[in-house]
């Protein structure tokens, strides 16, 4: 990310990123893929399985570095991100989870964010003693709490139900929108992409580095 | 309360083997108590108690402090792993034995080499049970904290700690009484005071219940410490581990 003016862009370029098998084979997993996103924009990626969308998530969140191209991230920019699996701690209450990703939240903005997600019964609660929707809803709430300049949310409504992650997704577009960040969604569904998201790409399984975008301009969101 | 009915028929046991036996080989239990209230009215009983207790704490707090550090940096280093680990077996191996009597010769008859050697004892334990831990790491939540930019301190407090506690748990539990068992030989062996040294005197004067006045008390003090400081330890450890139904 970098600023233009005063916005900030997420400016991404990977040229190659290859994994080597057991047998010391180098499979090629991503290659001549590059894209921007604008400050209050947000992004889909979608694909099948396997098409590297979770490497290239990595990627932006600064996980794997191992890669030929680059990323620019603003210099105090903060990323929130949302895994696959909540990666909650166990030991530690909702609120506590919370509070440690963004040590400098305010009370009243840990009581909005907790409201606005439905979780505000469920602050003392530890990981293990909560519903799937609510362990998700409070992995989502962490990655809004750090007010990120970077939001990557990586398949967070993976194996809901689908009334509750339409919720999700509802409670997700309302939050994505009150806050002015670049946000990177990956998912395997065109429903969700073409709610939540302006711009869509699409990544294809074979060959790998075959990659489209789309343009998209949702009436509701504009 | 199992418990406490399994303690009163093991008193039960011995006061009933104790009538057939000889009483100079097995005295039965209210002898042992005289010899044990004669040695406490002198004040022999406490000062041996809190010698050994003394050297079992530093020994213990040792080879935890150290063997943990050690298993820490093997556990998540290859390299040092590789680089250690053949000692780490080798002192694994070594007979406590062994390694008290050259300590004690290379160090000399001193607290440093006494408490030195039952450290030493320890350590490969230590440093086996936090490595297998530290290997255990959720490498997922590593990447959790670094997302989300914890310190290092904070990812130790907050992310790592945590899942090292059960391992830590069943270290001190198992230092615990490898620990005390070694002081007492220790003791017996090159000092000039605590249970083992009163034990030895007792052997040389064939004296069984100025034995079990010794041995007993240290062991009924060291479950007490199981009971009422390691066992609450797991337990606060793992609180929020949802309860099975």
């Amino acid at each position: 990310m970098s600023r233009v003016g005063d916005r900030v862009r997420l400016e991404a370029r990977v040229a190659r990123k290859s994994f080597r098998t057991a047998s010391g084979q180098s499979v090629s997993v991503l290659a001549n893929l590059s894209f921007a996103l604008e400050e209050g924009e947000t992004g889909a990626l979608i694909g099948p399985s396997g098409c590297g969308k979770s490497t290239l998530m990595r990627i932006l969140a600064g996980l794997d570095r191992d890669f030929e191209g680059s990323v620019h991230l603003p210099i105090h920019g903060r990323v929130g991100m949302v895994f696959q699996e909540p990666r909650l701690l166990p030991w530690r209450s909702v609120e506590d989870n919370v509070r440690l990703a963004a040590p400098n939240i305010s009370e009243t903005e840990v009581a909005a964010l907790f409201a606005a997600l439905g979780l505000s019964d469920h602050r003392t609660h530890f990981p293990g003693e909560l519903s799937v929707g609510l362990a998700r809803r409070t992995a989502l709430a962490r990655a809004f709490a750090v007010r990120p300049t970077l939001l990557l949310l990586d398949e967070p409504f993976v194996s809901l139900d689908a009334p509750l992650a339409r919720q999700l997704q509802r409670d997700l577009a309302r939050l994505v929108e009150s806050r002015g960040m670049i946000t990177v969604l990956v998912t395997h569904d065109l429903d969700e992409a073409i709610a939540l998201a302006d711009r869509i790409f699409v990544l294809s399984a074979r060959p790998r580095m075959w990659w489209t975008k789309y343009g998209l301009r949702p009436p509701a969101r504009r | 309360m199992t418990r406490l009915i399994s303690l009163v028929a093991l008193f039960a046991l011995w006061q009933i083997a104790a009538h057939f036996a000889n009483p100079r080989l097995l005295p039965a239990p209210m002898a042992v108590l005289a010899a044990m209230r004669s040695e406490a009215a002198s004040g022999a009983l406490f000062q041996a108690l809190g010698v050994t207790l003394a050297r079992v704490a530093a020994a213990f707090l040792l080879a935890m402090a150290v063997g943990s550090a050690i298993g820490y940096a093997m556990g998540r280093n290859a390299l040092i792993d590789r680089a250690a680990d053949t000692w780490v077996i080798v002192l694994l191996n070594l007979p406590a034995l062994v390694i008290i009597v050259l300590a004690y010769i290379w160090v000399g008859l001193n607290e440093a080499a006494a408490i030195g050697a039952v450290a030493l004892n320890k350590l490969p334990v230590t440093v086996v049970t936090i490595r297998e831990g530290v290997r255990a790491l959720d490498t997922r939540l590593d990447e959790m904290a670094h997302v989300f930019s914890f310190s290092p301190l904070k990812r130790l407090a907050h992310v790592v700690a945590p899942q090292l506690a059960p391992y830590f748990a069943a270290a001190t539990r198992a230092g615990l009484s490898l620990v005390w068992k070694i002081v007492l030989v220790v003791e017996l062996m090159g000092r000039p005071n605590g249970v083992g040294f009163e034990i030895n005197t007792a052997f040389q004067l064939f004296d069984v219940p100025l034995l079990l006045a010794y041995a007993l008390p240290f062991t009924a003090i060291m479950l007490v410490i199981e009971t009422f400081a390691v066992q609450p330890f797991e337990r606060h450890v793992s609180r929020w581990r949802p309860r099975a139904a």
